[in-house]
């Protein structure tokens, strides 16, 4: 068989082998996955306390506080993206390895999303519920995060490769991450609204969503990568 | 470009340059303040239209020192110029400056004209986004110790970011805004009287040769603040009481 495809299938099995170890690093340290839903749960609980209990009030802006929350909650996670790599010193070992940095970064980001992302996607229909939203409209509600919520991991994975040098970074990553995250607060929010019931189109702001998601899948890990290796030497 | 690329030459450039780029600064704004005084008022907005000959200049300045910190940051990256670092980090303070002008005075004339003080429509949220990733780059800039590394990561947030120039130009084309559409930099040409457009075109090169003028200023002052930063270490490295002085001396001259 040809070198290239020796290579490909090498890479294929390094990229599940990766995806495999965060996948259960994210899962086992009380970290990552599970304290990301409880802070989301959490979000979703205090803002009912902050504004009332008026049940209409909440209804219209239910979906701007599951995006939110969701927003904030995967700001939090973004730490551990590649701090516990930084701090034992594997990520000298994912930079100069054969996998592309570009590709690990990819790989990374798929298992945070995986482990962090899914269950707030899967979870948002039940909170859904808890902010007085229609049962019907939550489905499309869930879909707008699914599609939305890759381009915030991406985004973040720039701000956490930029800041992974530093001690306390949390606060500086939230700083750059949030104002590359608005456009996509922005369609998530209007695609969330209009599936349950404004009078705008659900399409349009969803497939928006979708393109923002692809491109940043598309183009974030070469900065995220660049970002690595500036703070690597 | 890269005969600038010598420290020493650019500082000797920057003394002969920067008392004839102040004076020419300080003409223009005499001439443009005149201009603007003395231009006629509008038909629909009264007196209220100066603020303009201060607003839109600023605005055009906070795109383009963007514009300027996204070619030093690509100096930077893609062809290591020494000095692109001390450039990019000159021009942040600067930037953020012009774009707080604009936020500040396009506020002030938003309350006589729309009846608020802020809208939440396209241009003005991109424009409070750039704000923002101006300080973030401040920020970063003064988070991270070793200014090499800051520089490189610096310039990756600010090619990132330069998405949002695009998103600001157009945002009045691509969605229904309460502020206006453009008037001045459009296909067909200006639809701004020309009474107008003078004092606002006068205006502009001030301000321009205002940037030019402080970012020449403190890309000096941050190759003179390097050199004290080496001299110090080197003091502190060696113990030596002649290079103390020395240091000592260059920081107070």
């Amino acid at each position: 068989m040809s070198r290239p495809f020796h290579e490909a299938l090498a890479m294929k099995g390094a990229m599940t082998a990766l995806f495999l170890r965060e996948w259960r690093i994210a899962r086992r340290i009380g970290g990552g996955a599970s304290t990301g839903a409880v802070f989301f749960l959490i979000l979703v609980a205090i803002m009912p306390f902050a504004i009332g209990p008026d049940l209409n009030l909440l209804a219209r802006i239910g979906p701007a506080i599951l995006w939110i929350a969701a927003l904030l909650s995967t700001l939090l996670g973004l730490d551990r993206l590649f701090q516990g790599e930084e701090e034992d010193g594997s990520l000298d070992l994912l930079v100069n390895g054969r996998l592309p940095l570009e590709v690990v970064v990819l790989v990374k980001c798929a298992a945070h999303w995986t482990a962090s992302a899914l269950p707030l996607v899967v979870a948002s229909p039940l909170f859904g519920l808890m902010l007085a939203l229609d049962a019907k409209p939550l489905g499309l509600v869930a879909a707008s995060l699914l599609v939305g919520t890759p381009a915030l991991t991406m985004i973040g994975a720039i701000g956490a490769a930029l800041t992974v040098s530093l001690r306390r970074g949390g606060l500086l990553m939230a700083v750059l991450v949030l104002p590359l995250t608005i456009p996509v607060l922005i369609f998530g929010v209007a695609a969330a609204s209009a599936a349950s019931g404004g009078g705008a189109p659900f399409l349009m702001p969803f497939l928006v969503l979708c393109a923002l998601s692809l491109a940043t899948i598309a183009g974030a890990p070469f900065a995220a990568a660049a970002a690595l290796r500036v703070a690597r030497d | 470009m890269w005969s600038l690329a010598n420290p020493t030459v650019f500082l000797a450039l920057a003394q002969r340059a920067l008392p004839w780029l102040a004076a020419a600064t300080a003409a223009l704004f005499a001439v443009g303040l005149w201009l603007s005084f003395a231009a006629p008022p509008d038909y629909q907005q009264g007196e209220t239209v100066r603020i303009m000959y201060l607003h839109v200049p600023a605005a055009w300045l906070s795109s383009f020192i963007y514009g300027v910190m996204t070619l030093a940051a690509l100096g930077t990256l893609v062809w290591r110029h020494p000095l692109a670092d001390a450039a990019q980090k000159a021009a942040a303070p600067l930037g953020a400056g012009f774009t707080f002008i604009c936020l500040a005075t396009g506020s002030l004339w938003g309350k006589p004209m729309w009846g608020t003080y802020w809208v939440w429509d396209a241009r003005l949220t991109s424009v409070l986004v750039l704000f923002i990733l101006y300080l973030g780059l401040i920020a970063l800039w003064r988070t991270i110790e070793d200014s090499g590394r800051a520089a490189r990561a610096a310039a990756i947030l600010t090619l990132v970011g330069a998405v949002d120039l695009p998103i600001i130009k157009f945002s009045v084309d691509w969605w229904n805004t309460l502020h206006q559409p453009a008037s001045v930099f459009r296909l067909g040409g200006p639809t701004i009287a020309p009474e107008l457009l003078w004092p606002l075109l006068v205006m502009s090169l001030a301000f321009t040769l205002l940037f030019l003028t402080l970012h020449v200023m403190a890309i000096r002052n941050e190759i003179l603040r390097r050199r004290v930063a080496r001299l110090t270490m080197i003091a502190a490295a060696q113990g030596d009481s002649l290079t103390l002085q020395l240091a000592a001396g260059a920081a107070k001259g």
